[in-house]
């Protein structure tokens, strides 16, 4: 026997389930018209692949995946695609979403199915190929595609969650009773075939004895009792929560934000592996669903197989609603489903029950009170977080405090609410600071990238600025240097008149020594005169030239500035030879 | 869509607990009942007059500051706090308190300390502690009346007297009150405990502690333990304060002697140990909010009142110990968050991640 833990808190709230076990799964007549929401799962919704007008057999793809985390959508019965539009959805805000609408023709004439007599001789990537294609997502309520929890690898422990803690539902329940084999055979070709798992556990309430004996029936006709085993947990809510779960069964915790494959485990509601099993084994995509219909202002309580997309309203018709005793219609159960506005809205793959109750059975929530800070909710919360504080900071809109108590955390399991005295709707308070604060980030994040791409921008506008900085500074430098080297030219030409009186100051000096002193000085400074007037000659004629050009002389003029220019270079070289031949 | 639909957009979850803040209310004040049959046995019907003259000043007081603030004085007024601090605050005065003591005590309790702080849930300090030290910081005298616990074969007050103290203050019925135990204790000099207990009239009659006091206690003791049951608080703040109390008076009793500060039960069943650790420091709104932070803030209380009745100025500290902690509330609340579902373990709040 598994050793069963415990989870922190916890609620017990009246159970109902007792209303709708009583009788076998039922059938209501189809409806005239299906609504198939294009989202029907977590993720990117799907690509209508139909046309309006178009004729669908049961079971055809209407809808496509769009990426890895999508999942197709198939047609539920045989009709005519009459539309593709906006219909409202089930949905907490009232929303209108994109749908296929197929029109009914009765027949219900399926597509060929493709059947595996041996599913369990199929490769992982084959089962995992048809899983996807048959559009199967998490039936519990998260409606998270299958298939994307199946690539998982070093998974130890596959669960199955049939825990079903909600109030009122006995979907799950009632599909364990009567179909246990299939589902068990299910998860050991899942368990085997795909995730390579040592083990299986069922995780069950203790109020489901039926539904345990039916499994554990089963396991002993087909003798897998080393590989699969029933773990009965108490009965309290919210035992159905994956991580609760999780603890209850293993003791282990999921890292916060993490996923249980972190710890090696899988867990699948039993509504998502019977429908796996029955695209597997028999190629039937999911099209049809398990949902618990109930509540005192219906005149029938049962659960129903119905085909997805059937409207609510169509449901309630043939359940003898009694409008006038209801104020609300719930989409799931009393802890964390939603009303909806629009009975229209059609049951999608997640919908797990209908409730209609009397206004007697849930009444309207008192007025709140002020918080007193009992700390009953704290008592309550599964995930032991302080429930008191982040609704305190949650007012507050202190998005710091709240991270900092863990607001993300919170499974919105209602349990806080259920307890608090002072009737104040905290799960509404952490839904919306959610929502504000994930607002805020992806807020920040856009201007984030905005900052960054202004940044680049800047930056490479800066680049190309320095870049042309430099350019003109390098021609600048270049004309500086050029116009340096002509002044450097000049000034070595000053220089060397300058220098060459030197060795002849030497040679004064040794004249005056009293060496022969002959004529060689007056000689050379004489040569230097000329060369100097030489030069200054080809000064003026280099400038005479320079301001003729710049003010567009004639040709013949520059010409003949420039022969000037010639003859005064002549001269100069002349005059510089006889020099250095003197001083040499 | 629809917009006809006569369906309500309600928020999940549709099912609620029976249970209301006025029924936790309600709780308490009967929780309250084998102290105040203690307290009339032993002081007379005095602690009556209290509670019933402090619950006509605070609900008069709470319906005026409701009115003024502006809102439904009704449904407010359900919630029955108001009558929770007028009968702690009764409880924690000297039975036949003169009336305009009670008056200005609630004022401070509803007015100042309650609805100055916005009201119900907003208020940092306990409201009836907050009056309580009030009184006793501008009227000592007025709050150490308490009389001699009225043993075997001894005549009560009669109702007439009572009410004649509390509405005329009678000054020739003053010679009857005495020190309580806990200000025999104080004010010895040069006894040892035992020779106190065979002399003073306060623990004559007395088993274990003070007399009539022990019993009191006691009272409240049951009191507590049937909220416990009920579920109302978690044993975390009453078992700190007490198990610090009872850790420090063991460490510090002497046997007896003349310094002695009186031994482990003496201070478990004086004064308003009881009333205080199951009553008071049980006080949500004022006190840790995790059950970790209850244990720390409880056991500070209970070494606030050991130190302050032992070194202090003051006979008994429960109120100070009280709102002295009630300002360290929110810092022990970063230190002591709970441990969340998926983490090793709780990191204080102030701490940010790397």
């Amino acid at each position: 026997m598994r050793k069963i833990f415990d989870f922190h808190g916890g609620i017990h709230p009246q159970e109902n389930k007792t209303q709708t076990t009583q009788t076998a799964i039922a059938t209501i007549p189809l409806a005239k018209e299906l609504v198939l929401p294009l989202s029907q799962h977590i993720g990117a919704p799907a690509a209508a692949i139909v046309d309006v007008g178009q004729t669908v057999l049961k079971g055809e793809l209407v809808a496509e995946a769009q990426g890895m985390l999508s999942a197709n959508i198939h047609a539920p019965t045989s009709g005519t695609i009459s539309a593709i539009e906006d219909r409202p959805i089930s949905h907490s805000s009232g929303m209108s979403a994109m749908c296929v609408v197929i029109e009914t023709d009765g027949e219900d004439k399926w597509i060929e199915c493709k059947e595996n007599s041996e599913p369990e001789s199929l490769a992982r990537e084959d089962i995992i190929d048809i899983v996807s294609r048959s559009g199967i997502a998490g039936m519990g309520g998260a409606g998270f595609p299958t298939q994307v929890k199946l690539h998982g690898l070093d998974i130890e422990t596959l669960i199955l969650n049939a825990a079903e803690c909600e109030p009122y539902i006995t979907a799950d329940d009632m599909l364990i009773r009567e179909f246990s084999e299939d589902i068990l055979r299910g998860a050991l070709l899942l368990a085997n075939s795909v995730l390579h798992a040592k083990h299986i556990v069922v995780g069950i309430e203790d109020n489901k004895p039926e539904a345990i004996a039916a499994l554990n029936k089963v396991i002993a006709q087909n003798n897998w009792l080393n590989s699969i085993e029933v773990a009965v947990v108490p009965t309290k809510y919210p035992s159905g929560g994956e991580k609760q779960l999780i603890k209850l069964l293993t003791g282990k915790e999921v890292p916060g934000g993490g996923i249980p494959a972190h710890i090696g485990i899988v867990m699948q509601n039993v509504g998502t592996v019977l429908a796996a099993w029955r695209a597997v084994r028999f190629g039937e995509p999911l099209i049809s669903r398990v949902t618990t219909v109930a509540g005192k202002a219906l005149s029938t309580q049962q659960n129903i197989e119905v085909p997805l997309g059937t409207p609510v309203t169509h449901i309630l018709e043939h359940h003898g609603f009694k409008q006038s005793d209801c104020e609300r219609v719930v989409i799931g159960g009393p802890m964390m489903g939603y009303t909806i506005h629009d009975t229209q809205a059609p049951i999608v793959k997640t919908t797990n029950c209908i409730l209609a109750p009397s206004k007697d059975e849930l009444p309207s929530p008192p007025p709140a009170q002020a918080c007193i800070r009992c700390g009953m909710c704290a008592e309550a919360c599964p995930a032991d977080l302080l429930p008191q504080q982040l609704y305190w900071y949650a007012r507050a809109e202190e998005a710091d405090k709240l991270k900092a108590y863990n607001l993300f955390d919170c499974i919105e399991c209602g349990a806080c609410s259920f307890v608090c005295p002072s009737s104040i709707p905290l799960v509404q308070y952490y839904r919306a600071a959610k929502g504000t604060i994930r607002q805020a980030q992806q807020e920040k994040e856009k201007s984030d990238r905005a900052r960054e791409r202004f940044e680049a921008r800047q930056e490479r506008i800066e680049k190309e600025e320095a870049e042309k900085l430099a350019k003109r500074e390098a021609r600048k430098k270049a004309a500086e240097e050029a116009r340096e080297k002509i002044a450097h030219n000049k000034e070595g030409e000053h220089k060397a008149e300058k220098k060459k009186p030197s060795p002849g100051l030497v040679e004064q000096a040794i004249a005056e020594a009293g060496s022969k002193a002959v004529d060689p000085d007056k000689e050379s400074a004489k040569l230097r005169r000329a060369l100097s007037s030489a030069e200054s000659r080809l000064q003026r004629a280099q400038e005479a030239l320079q301001k003729n050009e710049k003010e567009g002389a004639e040709a013949e003029r520059l010409d003949a500035l420039r022969a000037r220019i010639k003859q005064a270079e002549q001269k100069v070289a002349e005059a510089q030879k006889k020099l250095d031949d003197v001083i040499a | 869509m629809n917009t006809q639909s006569p369906l309500k957009n309600i928020t999940s979850p549709h099912a609620h607990n029976a249970g209301s803040t006025s029924n936790v209310m309600l709780t308490v004040i009967l929780a309250t009942l084998p102290g105040l049959v203690a307290l009339t046995h032993f002081f007379g019907i005095g602690s009556i007059l209290n509670l019933i003259l402090a619950c006509l000043f605070c609900l008069a007081f709470e319906f005026i500051s409701l009115k003024l603030r502006k809102l439904k004085a009704g449904f407010y007024l359900r919630d029955y706090s108001a009558l929770v601090t007028a009968i702690l605050l009764g409880l924690a005065l000297p039975p036949c308190a003169p009336w305009w003591l009670i008056a200005t005590g609630c004022f401070f309790s509803i007015v100042v300390a309650k609805h100055l702080y916005g009201g119900l849930g907003f208020n940092p300090f306990n409201p009836a502690m907050v009056g309580y030290v009030v009184l006793l910081i501008s009227f000592p005298a007025d709050m150490i009346q308490w009389r001699i616990p009225v043993g075997e074969g001894q005549q009560y007050l009669s109702l007439m007297d009572s009410l004649s103290i509390v509405f005329s203050g009678n000054p020739s019925l003053d010679g009857f009150t005495s020190a309580t135990p806990l200000d025999a204790l104080k004010h010895n000099v040069g006894m040892t405990v035992d020779d106190i207990y065979l002399q003073n009239a306060a623990f004559q009659n007395a088993k274990w502690a003070g007399a009539g006091w022990e019993w009191v206690n006691l009272g409240f003791l049951i009191g507590g333990l049937y909220l416990l049951y009920k579920k109302i608080f978690t044993w975390h703040a009453p078992v700190g304060m007490l198990a610090s109390l009872l850790l420090l008076s063991t460490i510090f009793y002497d046997g007896g002697s003349s310094a002695s500060a009186g031994s482990p039960l003496f201070h478990l069943l004086s004064g308003g140990t009881m009333l205080g650790a199951f009553f008071i420091v049980t006080d949500p709104v004022t006190s840790a909010s995790s059950n970790r932070g209850r244990l720390v803030y409880g056991a500070l209380i209970g070494l606030l009142v050991f130190v302050i009745r032992v070194w202090g100025n003051y006979p008994d500290a429960v109120a100070f110990a009280v709102l002295l902690m009630n300002f360290a509330a929110p810092f022990i609340d970063y230190y002591t968050p709970t441990r969340v579902y998926g983490y090793e373990k709780s990191k204080p709040i102030l701490k940010k991640d790397d």
